[in-house]
């Protein structure tokens, strides 16, 4: 069983959220191999519709006090840009695709996104809602290479 | 009266040069002192801050004791994630007695988004109430990592100092989050920290006085 575990953190992305339960998104996630989306939506407004077939399954919640387990069984983790979900996944060594929620205003998070991105431990993109459903959207795309490329991400604690 | 003026001039000067000395002896001392156990001020943060500075918490020893954590007081999910980050603690150490920590509320001196000039206004409120909350504690370290919060506690902390009602070491961990730039709580507590503490080498080569361990949370 391969899975994808799609955190927010404490807030809500709803874009995100959409982007990742769009119907076309998940055939792709289908494609690629995993049979089972995990969906950690925190107070978001977008709310799809958990369901569970004989090949896939999606499951969604709001908060679990700690996201350990579920980042545990994992295979691929798509995050938010904050820093706790980044450094506790990347310490895990499980490959991670953050999204930056551009509707945040002096975004900082970015700068640490970059970071990582530069030193080789992560895939980012953006997600804009209209380009979503499209197989160009830039998370698609990097869903697909990250599923190719990434290697177990390792990130070393001291320098 | 020009006189008076005068006079009122020079004792404002001297009363200004007074503090800036006592601020300078404050920074400056740094003599250790060996101590059984030390209590802890830890401020707190929704964004982000939370998660990283119980992070930090986790490799501190049961010495760091009381624990007062300050939250602003309208963040229920940091005071959620600090309840469960000690019972955690307590659960893993069955030695320790009952977890020795208590939270503050204390109003947010910075909504997000919100204007300059009434930035100015809610931070003095926030000072004013900072005080006799930091008065109250005495801690012996502040920690902090940049919510808007730890600026009145930090300059709080610092006035016990210059008052001689006690010195506190203030600890600043900028946020793993700022790679090549300083938040706005980091540029200001940059000058008034004993220990300012950097995650990433660009801002070490930008803020040579800062200390630089690698990553720490």
């Amino acid at each position: 069983m391969k899975c994808v575990f799609v955190t927010v953190g404490t807030t809500s992305f709803d874009d995100l959220i959409a982007c990742v339960s769009a119907h076309d998104t998940l055939q792709i996630i289908k494609s690629l191999g995993y049979d089972r989306v995990i969906l950690q939506i925190g107070r978001g407004k977008v709310v799809p519709e958990p369901f569970r077939t004989e090949s896939f399954a999606l499951d969604i919640y709001r908060y679990k006090d700690s996201l350990r387990e579920d980042l545990q069984k994992a295979d691929l983790v798509i995050s938010h840009a904050g820093a706790g979900s980044c450094l506790e996944t990347l310490e895990k060594g499980k490959p991670l695709v953050v999204v930056i929620n551009e509707k945040l205003m002096n975004n900082h998070q970015l700068e640490l996104a970059k970071q990582l991105h530069k030193d080789g431990h992560l895939f980012y993109c953006t997600c804009r809602v209209p380009t979503c459903t499209r197989r160009t959207s830039p998370l698609l795309l990097l869903l697909l290479r990250s599923a190719k490329i990434l290697q177990r991400g390792q990130l070393p604690s001291h320098p | 009266m020009v006189s008076v003026l005068v006079l009122a001039a020079a004792g404002a000067a001297v009363v200004a040069v007074l503090l800036a000395v006592r601020l300078w002896v404050v920074l400056r001392s740094q003599a250790p002192v060996p101590r059984q156990s030390l209590s802890l001020l830890v401020v707190a943060g929704s964004g982000g801050h939370t998660t990283e500075i119980l992070r930090l918490l986790e490799s501190l020893s049961n010495a760091y004791s009381p624990r007062h954590y300050i939250i602003a007081d309208t963040d229920e999910m940091s005071a959620h994630k600090i309840n469960s980050f000690e019972r955690n603690r307590a659960d893993k150490d069955p030695s320790t007695m009952s977890p020795e920590y208590y939270i503050h509320r204390i109003p947010r001196s910075r909504e997000v988004q919100q204007s300059w000039p009434s930035t100015v206004l809610t931070t003095l409120y926030s000072m004013w109430l900072s005080f006799p909350l930091t008065h109250r504690v005495k801690p012996d370290l502040v920690l902090c990592n940049g919510p808007g919060t730890c600026v009145p506690i930090c300059i709080s902390a610092l006035l016990l100092g210059i008052l001689g009602i006690k010195k506190v070491i203030i600890v600043y961990v900028e946020s793993i989050c700022r790679v090549e730039h300083l938040s706005l709580s980091g540029k200001i507590l940059f000058h008034l920290s004993d220990y300012f503490i950097v995650q990433w080498p660009a801002l070490k080569e930008k803020y040579p006085k800062s200390v630089y361990l690698g990553r720490i949370v």
